[in-house]
């Protein structure tokens, strides 16, 4: 074993421009001027600061829960109980309100909330071993049918000012503050994804959970942890959402695990785990919300949309497949 | 007595005779606070109810086996039940005989989309459904421009056929009974059946002994496909309405009550029994609330509930595959390669 070592592992591969060229994120960068580019050129209203800065009000929410379920893919986990954990999050702060709690209070209960849910997630999966993906199938029933037992047909309303100032309020008078919420979380993902020890073993797990946990990674625990952060988020998401809208009904934010999970594949993280970065989900919600923007302000209906993002996401995944077989072929 | 002993043990063990057995107390109960429930009308209806999410939960249990999972089969219901409905409407003469072919034809089409992109080039089942759901549940409002077709809109004999009777039973049981017949042979007598579970169990191994993988994923996401058409046809005849948001979130119920089932999203265990069973346990508890009394709004609630208990059950009494790290630590050691084998391949 003494002899000169044959192969050098570098700690970091070579620098190429071709390997640059390769990355998801080189490829969503394209897209998003594309779409930025036609935008501008059809659609006369495309660049006016004031409506770009607003059409972030439309992604804000859904992409801070896509950012932890970005973690939660990484280490192969998947949390479809995040729009359920919204509504109960919302619904328990509506509820405090009624009570009178202050504005500080109720962001506060609703993040907890959202907190205490993602634990119970995060604790079914660890302790029994079940795949996240049934637990949280379960749970988005549970959670959203909490919401719709302690509502019903109601809603709550009268919310107080600090919350819509959080909701819909800007800075600087142009951009509004849920965004500068996103993009400081969006930082503080990314440093904590890649600029941490915790970050790595959160890609250690994700490519092999076994080795993982050879290695001395307690695996269970930064799951639990992330579904914990997922169900924060959730949370968080509802505090801006309920001071946005002002209004909290039990089918708040249905569907948004879906647009969340979307946004998180699109940015490039692997279903199959290990794979992903921030950068490039957050490029994959900025490009998803210049083709909403752009299609809202030519008239096409929302539910148009659908299938636009749907078409993305099935082709952004077919491509590369494609032509990998393609090259293979050649080969 | 030992006998006897002996031989109940091992069925109380098996999954379906359990949820069979809590089914049967969850009636039990629910007829003594509320008698009606036990009536033969309350069956019929129950069993009527539960008809489409059994033919449902049959093929979503054939795509799990395989270690998959088809998220987009309610919004290809809809789409297949907007098609037809629009079809009866432009074209009233046509018979029911021949729009539930088209709607099979129109979901095996939609599925097998799906079906190629998982099984020849190898896509994730889960990010593919999700995306072609978005893309089915948009064409319906570009298929209908937004509009609704209502039951006045309708022949009556597309609205009257699900619920017309055949020997006592309406022709919504009849499929089901059929579909699960069909469903059970297929699984376990059929070579094709046989090499479903084998993907799931083992998809290295399945390639390996010579199964086509690529091909009979294919197939079971046609199938799958097929089935939601035909759902298609039956849910807005048996509603009589067809519009955008038609069995939205349905795939939720439908794969819960496949989990409820103890069909096992790690793929390659599950039978027909349970996969009717899960499906008949959330229909008794959809059915019973009103007639309980308890407001509808508990309904999501229960369900969540139900599952998370079912799921938590499953794992306790099954092999806990997910935790035997260390074990497979202490089979790995002992099975190590002797030294001389380790030299010899350096």
């Amino acid at each position: 074993m003494s002899t000169a070592v044959k192969h050098v592992i570098a700690d970091r591969g070579d620098f190429s421009w071709s390997s640059l060229l390769r990355r998801w994120e080189t490829l969503l960068v394209a897209v998003l001027f594309l779409v930025v580019a036609v935008g501008s050129v059809s659609l006369r209203e495309f660049l006016d600061a004031n409506n770009l800065a607003d059409s972030t009000f439309n992604f804000s929410e859904k992409a801070l829960i896509a950012l932890a379920m970005t973690l939660l893919i990484i280490v192969r986990e998947i949390d479809v109980s995040v729009a359920g954990i919204l509504a109960v999050a919302a619904v328990a702060m509506g509820y405090a309100n009624t009570l009178g709690v202050p504005a500080a209070g109720l962001a506060v209960i609703g993040i907890a909330v959202g907190a205490i849910c993602g634990g119970l997630n995060g604790l079914l999966v660890t302790r029994f071993g079940i795949p996240s993906i049934v637990v949280t199938i379960g749970t988005m029933s549970l959670y959203r049918g909490i919401a719709l037992v302690v509502l019903g047909d109601q809603a709550y309303t009268n919310y107080p000012d600090a919350l819509s100032d959080w909701g819909q309020g800007y800075v600087f008078g142009l951009i509004p503050r849920e965004f500068i919420v996103l993009l400081a979380f969006a930082s503080l993902f990314a440093l904590l994804l890649h600029g941490t020890t915790f970050g790595r073993r959160i890609y250690a797990i994700g490519s092999n959970p076994v080795a993982a946990r050879f290695s001395g990674i307690a695996v269970d625990r930064y799951r639990l942890a992330l579904f914990i952060l997922a169900g924060t988020m959730a949370g968080v998401a509802a505090v801006l959402l309920t001071g946005r809208i002002g209004s909290t009904r039990p089918n708040i934010a249905l569907g948004w695990e879906l647009e969340a999970i979307t946004m998180a594949i699109l940015g490039g993280v692997s279903i199959a785990g290990g794979s992903g970065t921030i950068g490039g989900v957050l490029l994959a919600v900025f490009t998803l919300g210049m083709v909403t923007y752009g299609l809202g302000l030519a008239n096409v209906p929302g539910i148009i949309m659908t299938i636009m993002i749907g078409a993305l996401l099935l082709i952004t995944i077919t491509v590369p497949v494609l032509l990998r077989a393609g090259a293979g072929a050649r080969r | 007595m030992t006998w006897r002993a002996i031989r109940l043990g091992p069925w109380l063990k098996l999954r379906e005779v359990q949820l069979a057995l809590i089914l049967v107390v969850l009636v039990a109960v629910i007829g003594v606070r509320a008698p009606v429930f036990l009536s033969g009308k309350s069956i019929d209806s129950l069993f009527t109810d539960s008809s489409i999410l059994v033919l449902m939960v049959l093929a979503q249990m054939l795509v799990i086996v395989t270690r998959g999972i088809d998220l987009s089969v309610a919004a290809n219901l809809a789409l297949c039940g907007m098609a037809v409905a629009l079809l009866g409407q432009k074209f009233p003469g046509l018979p029911v005989a021949l729009l539930i072919p088209i709607a099979m034809a129109c979901g095996l089409a939609l599925g097998a989309i799906n079906g190629a992109l998982i099984g020849f080039l190898n896509l994730p089942p889960i990010v593919v459904t999700l995306g072609s759901m978005s893309v089915f549940r948009g064409s319906i409002f570009v298929l209908s421009g937004g509009a609704w077709v209502s039951s006045h809109q309708m022949t009556p004999s597309f609205i009257n056929f699900p619920l017309e009777r055949l020997l006592g039973l309406t022709h919504l049981v009849w499929f089901a009974l059929a579909a699960a017949l069909l469903a059970g042979y297929v699984a376990r007598h059929t070579r094709f059946g046989r090499e479903l579970y084998a993907i799931g169990n083992h998809p290295v191994s399945a390639r390996y002994v010579g199964v086509p993988a690529a091909r009979r994923l294919f197939a079971v996401y046609a199938i799958s496909g097929m089935v939601a058409g035909l759902c298609g046809y039956l849910w807005v005849a048996r509603y009589a309405v067809a519009f955008t948001e038609i069995a939205y979130g349905f795939e939720l119920n439908v794969i819960a009550a496949c989990v409820i089932g103890g069909i096992s999203i790690a793929g390659g265990v599950g039978s027909v029994l349970g996969a009717v069973l899960g499906a008949l346990f959330l229909g008794v508890i959809n059915n019973a609330l009103p007639i309980v009394q308890i407001s509808p709004f508990w309904q999501s609630a229960i369900t969540g509930a139900v599952i998370v208990v079912a799921v938590v059950l499953n794992a306790r009494e099954g092999q806990r595959t997910g935790k035997q790290i260390l074990p497979l630590h202490r089979s790995a050691s002992e099975t190590e390669m002797p030294p001389s084998v380790l030299e010899a391949k350096a």
